[in-house]
């Protein structure tokens, strides 16, 4: 489907260092063409923030990162008018302080639309922020400018950049916000994916050491009860883990080595020991019937 | 063109809107579906569809929109006879494209499965590189390696696997909210109980230290105090939840939802009892229904003020005689001198924001043993199914006085 995509000069694909899926990729080159924020969720751990930078070093852009806390507001994105500095400045400064515009501080969003350059925006973890902050920066995202009424500048954006946005769905996303976004949720990796996911990584792997790794993590989060699955991100500690030990590759499946590295909830650790067990040994699993 | 589509979607119940829809005429128009249903269903996918709950809808809609067209193999055998010695890929320049969009228009699905029809009852054998009959690099909307806007792509190389079919297995099915999914996603559906109750009550008497420099600054030095409503969470729940007998099946699930309120930090209060089947003169603390660790129902309304948000949890399936008659608990060395419904009322009079949650399917509800008595129930408390579209739900009329 990538006939209709070369019309836009810029084109996503996958980097050494990140494996994508061809969904995913399509779904960067749609919002790409459409010049509309790209909105990705997912599973923890699959890679999502790492998406921007793989896109930045794919298109050879300039990646503007701005981390949304719970404090974040949408206005900080824009620009902040250092008021407390002008103050100073006014008392004890021998600076000119009638001049507003040296107290006027772009904000990352600012940063991006004043670039000469296109450059790929992330905004990261939105869903921290207030409920109302998507909304907020509707309008900005929109028409890709803002105004600045303190020195009634207008800042547009030179290039409209590429904005991606992540979330790990803490918070409903307003209606209106979505409408304006293209989605895509990252599934997890399945085996073959998660293959070349781990090689891009450690490409020194030895092959069987690696299928064993696999067949007992993907066994693990076939496990039905665990409270938290372990993820791509947990995986790879694992697998380091394994290497650093030199673990015997046939001890994998059986004993499960350094199984804090993949589950870190008590009862999970517990439950996924019983299940060990009972698949190790064929036998029934005692007390597993923990319901009230 | 594929309007069709758009009202199967919001019947579905996707929420998909005109200007979603535009966006993705304006995305098929652009040719970004590279005319191949498969990257009409990835296209699709990623403009209409804002939350992974409603994969699964786009992909039951898409594949029961789509499925008529998915191959006749016999037929699709005679075309590939046609379709042997193919002329090269041709490619199209942009400009060629465009004036072809231009010529053609856009597609319109059903015209296009007849006219499809139509060429295979009457064509006789190969056509390359034509506008009309099934062939090879032409412009004729059936064939391969040619362009047409809205064509169908019959044999050639494909670049993914049909997209009927990868939508006919449903990958996403595990993400519907209408199933119930684990402890994490209760957490998040009850956190929203937070988000209403922000700044909107209370006296103005917390420093707003940012606002009051800012105002003083803007004042040029001279002092200016801004003061602000402290910004805590007001909201308080009492949840009581049904135990033993009926509720056995869903103890899994009763017992997600247990860990995910009381992992809730965010509420200013939570108050959690146990009843058995209904509620009657006494509340459990334990989940044993110990009469020994009890409180009076009485006690629990008169200390608890009509602020608290009631969730009850519970099948609501007894015998009627345990919801209608005074002494109708089935733990029968207790007696109830007040039927059960008096009680249920008594709650829902005192505490008017409210929610029943039922691990039952509504589907079952009237069909169900004890369907007299849930019936009844409901009459008292608005009910909702205890899945995660039913706590969203139920999350949201808590929220609201009936």
């Amino acid at each position: 489907m990538n006939g209709g995509l070369h019309t836009e000069n810029l084109l996503y694909d996958e980097t050494d260092s990140y494996i994508v899926s061809d969904e995913l990729r399509n779904a960067v080159n749609i919002a790409i063409a459409l010049k509309r924020p790209l909105l990705i969720k997912g599973e923890p751990g699959t890679g999502k923030t790492v998406l921007a930078e793989s896109i930045a070093k794919s298109l050879g852009l300039k990646l503007l990162v701005w981390n949304i806390k719970s404090t974040t507001k949408a206005q900080v994105g824009l620009y902040v008018y250092d008021t407390v500095q002008r103050l100073y400045d006014s008392q004890f400064g021998d600076k000119d302080v009638s001049d507003i515009k040296q107290y006027i501080k772009l904000g990352k969003l600012g940063e991006a639309f004043t670039a000469p350059e296109r450059v790929v925006l992330l905004i990261d973890e939105i869903d921290k922020a207030d409920l109302e902050f998507p909304n907020d920066l509707l309008w900005e995202l929109d028409v890709m400018n803002f105004h600045i009424p303190e020195t009634g500048e207008t800042i547009s954006a030179v290039q409209r950049p590429i904005v991606i946005i992540t979330s790990n769905a803490e918070k409903e996303l307003p209606d209106a916000f979505l409408r304006r976004c293209v989605f895509h949720y990252i599934a997890f990796p399945d085996q073959d994916m998660m293959e070349r996911i781990v090689r891009v990584h450690f490409p020194e792997l030895e092959n069987f050491l690696l299928a064993e790794a696999l067949k007992a993590f993907y066994w693990l989060r076939s496990v039905s009860g665990l409270q938290k699955k372990p993820s791509t991100s947990e995986l790879l500690d694992w697998v380091q883990a394994l290497t650093i030990g030199g673990i015997d590759p046939d001890r994998i499946g059986k004993e499960l080595p350094f199984l804090g590295t993949l589950l870190k909830k008590n009862q999970d650790f517990d439950l996924a020991l019983r299940q060990l067990h009972v698949r190790t040994t064929g036998g029934t699993a005692g007390g597993t019937n923990r319901g009230w | 063109m594929f309007t069709g589509f758009f009202y199967l979607l919001r019947q579905e119940g996707i929420p998909v809107s005109l200007t979603e829809w535009m966006t993705f005429i304006e995305a098929l128009s652009k040719g970004l579906a590279g005319s191949t249903l498969s990257g009409f269903y990835h296209l699709g996918r990623t403009i209409l569809i804002k939350s992974e709950s409603n994969l699964d809808r786009f992909d039951l809609a898409f594949y029961r929109y789509f499925q008529g067209i998915e191959q006749n193999e016999e037929l699709l055998k005679q075309v590939g006879d046609w379709l042997e010695q193919p002329l090269p890929p041709r490619g199209f320049s942009e400009e060629e494209r465009a004036a072809l969009i231009d010529k053609l228009g856009l597609p319109d699905f059903d015209a296009l499965r007849k006219a499809l029809e139509e060429r295979l009852r009457t064509q006789d054998g190969a056509h390359h590189g034509g506008s009309n009959w099934i062939g090879t690099g032409g412009t004729s909307p059936f064939g391969h390696s040619g362009f047409h806007p809205g064509g169908i792509r019959i044999g050639g190389e494909s670049h993914s696997r049909s997209a009927v079919k990868v939508a006919g297995e449903r990958h996403y099915r595990g993400y519907r909210t209408d199933e119930t999914l684990g402890v994490r996603q209760f957490e998040v559906a009850l956190r929203r109980l937070r988000q209403f109750s922000t700044r909107l009550d209370g006296p103005k008497e917390e420093l707003d230290l940012e606002e009051t420099i800012q105002a003083t600054c803007h004042n040029a030095g001279r002092l200016e105090l801004v003061w602000t409503r402290p910004r805590k969470n007001t909201v308080k729940v009492l949840v009581l939840m049904d135990v033993g007998g009926s509720m056995t099946p869903y103890a899994k699930i009763c017992s997600q939802l247990f860990s995910a309120v009381h992992k809730a930090t965010h509420f200013k209060d939570l108050q959690f009892y146990y009843f058995h089947n209904c509620v009657y003169e006494n509340l459990y603390l334990d989940s044993d229904c110990s009469p020994y660790r009890s409180v009076p129902t009485e006690a629990v309304l008169h200390n608890l003020g009509s602020d608290y948000k009631l969730i009850l949890v519970g099948d609501a399936a007894m015998a009627p005689s345990e919801l209608l008659m005074p002494g109708g608990n089935v733990y029968w060395e207790i007696s109830n001198n007040e039927p059960g419904i008096t009680w249920l009322e008594r709650l829902a009079r005192h505490f008017p924001y409210n929610a029943w949650l039922n691990p039952i399917p509504s589907q079952h509800w009237d069909r169900i043993f004890g369907y007299q008595t849930l019936e009844q129930v409901k009459q008292v408390f608005p009910m909702y199914e205890l899945t995660l579209e039913g706590l969203d739900l139920a999350v949201k009329k808590l929220m609201v006085r009936q």
